[in-house]
């Protein structure tokens, strides 16, 4: 019965986390901690440092930690099955009716007006990242001479080789974190 | 549209590679996605996934998983979204699986925690690369209309923290515009 409830609990936090990672955060909070009290709060809050600190969506990694820690890998299965099957079914059916209609004159032109809004998303993403990783603060709480410069060069030399060299993105990614984690072991900064 | 099976197996590796190391938010994979699928793999076109990206931010779900399932359906069908799907939530389940069994000694490992935060540059430096390519051909549409918009949305989303769902919504309404201006004009230029 338990995992009945879970299942339909992350089925749930699928339907209606809208707008991406961080917009799930209070549905699973209401779902798992204060209607089925499966969680403590202080347990949730542990729950999203891990989601935040490993690759995977946070909704998909909150299901997989909750899953676990009530029912082990049954749980995990179903939990993540419960959270998907609400994305699949109405992304299937919108992407149907893309890819049958894109081709139209005048879908065309509403489709080109959404384009330069979805690069600028992009954009702003990357620019909190980038704050996030120069000054360690969020855009209004930057301090400028808490400028990080190991991360300054790491982020300019990754961008002139992304630029130059036809590198994969993952090797950047990972690179500059293992180039970085040397750098700061070497300095004397890890403890 | 064809489907073609011979793909799911790079498919799925690229989504489960894709997804192992993606840190960050769903514009981070999005971003990632970009480059491989329309840059590295040419499997699509560079309209098309920002369409997709658009369509995955407006729907409920996790973004990463949301873009699998309709770009698994665009290469193979409900196999292709199925096989998709199961390449981007495998990483995260077998990583937090682990973790969960002992996550007080990951959250605290100084090396760990230094690792996240520098590849915070890279990260940042892979979507600016990405971000740079499509911001160019905004420009070269020399539409005022797409470069204006374009600029008001950055600031909107990043400065003044509008949600992207709203933007998308306000962009949505003026594209319905822009659709009955240019088909009056089409009526106008048919009568003469």
């Amino acid at each position: 019965m338990l995992l009945i409830k879970l299942f339909f609990a992350f089925m749930q936090v699928g339907l209606f986390s809208v707008g991406g990672g961080y917009a799930a955060i209070p549905l699973i909070q209401e779902q798992i901690v204060n209607i089925h009290k499966l969680m403590t709060l202080e347990e949730f809050s542990d729950l999203i440092t891990v989601a935040e600190m490993t690759p995977g969506p946070i909704s998909i990694n909150s299901a997989t930690f909750v899953g676990m820690r009530i029912a082990g890998i049954p749980g995990v299965l179903l939990c993540t099955l419960g959270c998907i099957i609400p994305s699949f079914c109405i992304c299937l059916i919108l992407a149907h009716f893309y890819y049958k209609y894109r081709t139209v004159s005048g879908v065309q032109i509403v489709l080109g007006s959404l384009r330069p809004a979805v690069v600028s998303l992009i954009a702003s993403a990357g620019a909190s990242i980038l704050m996030l990783g120069l000054f360690q603060a969020e855009l209004g709480e930057i301090v400028l001479s808490n400028l990080r410069i190991v991360e300054l060069v790491i982020f300019v030399v990754a961008l002139v080789i992304l630029r130059k060299y036809k590198v994969s993105a993952i090797a950047i990614i990972l690179g500059s974190g293992v180039v970085g984690t040397l750098v700061y072991v070497l300095l004397g900064a890890v403890a | 549209m064809k489907k073609d099976y011979s793909k799911l197996w790079t498919l799925f590796k690229s989504m489960f590679v894709l997804s192992a190391c993606t840190f960050g938010g769903g514009f981070v994979i999005v971003s990632l996605m970009k480059k491989r699928y329309v840059e590295e793999l040419k499997w699509l076109e560079e309209d098309e996934m920002l369409d997709v990206t658009a369509i995955t931010q407006s729907v409920p779900g996790p973004l990463p998983v949301n873009a699998s399932v309709i770009i698994g359906y665009r290469m193979a069908g409900i196999v292709g979204s199925l096989v998709a799907i199961g390449g981007t939530i495998l990483p995260p389940m077998v990583i937090i699986s682990v973790i969960s069994l002992f996550y007080n000694q990951f959250r605290t490992n100084p090396y760990i925690a230094t690792a996240l935060e520098v590849m915070r540059a890279g990260v940042a430096a892979v979507i600016f690369d990405v971000v740079i390519n499509l911001a160019g051909n905004v420009v070269k549409t020399k539409r005022v209309l797409y470069i204006a918009m374009m600029i008001i949305a950055f600031i909107a989303t990043y400065l003044l923290d509008v949600s992207a769902m709203l933007i998308i919504l306000v962009c949505l309404g003026i594209g319905l515009i822009d659709l009955v201006v240019t088909l009056k004009n089409n009526k106008k230029k048919g009568a003469v």
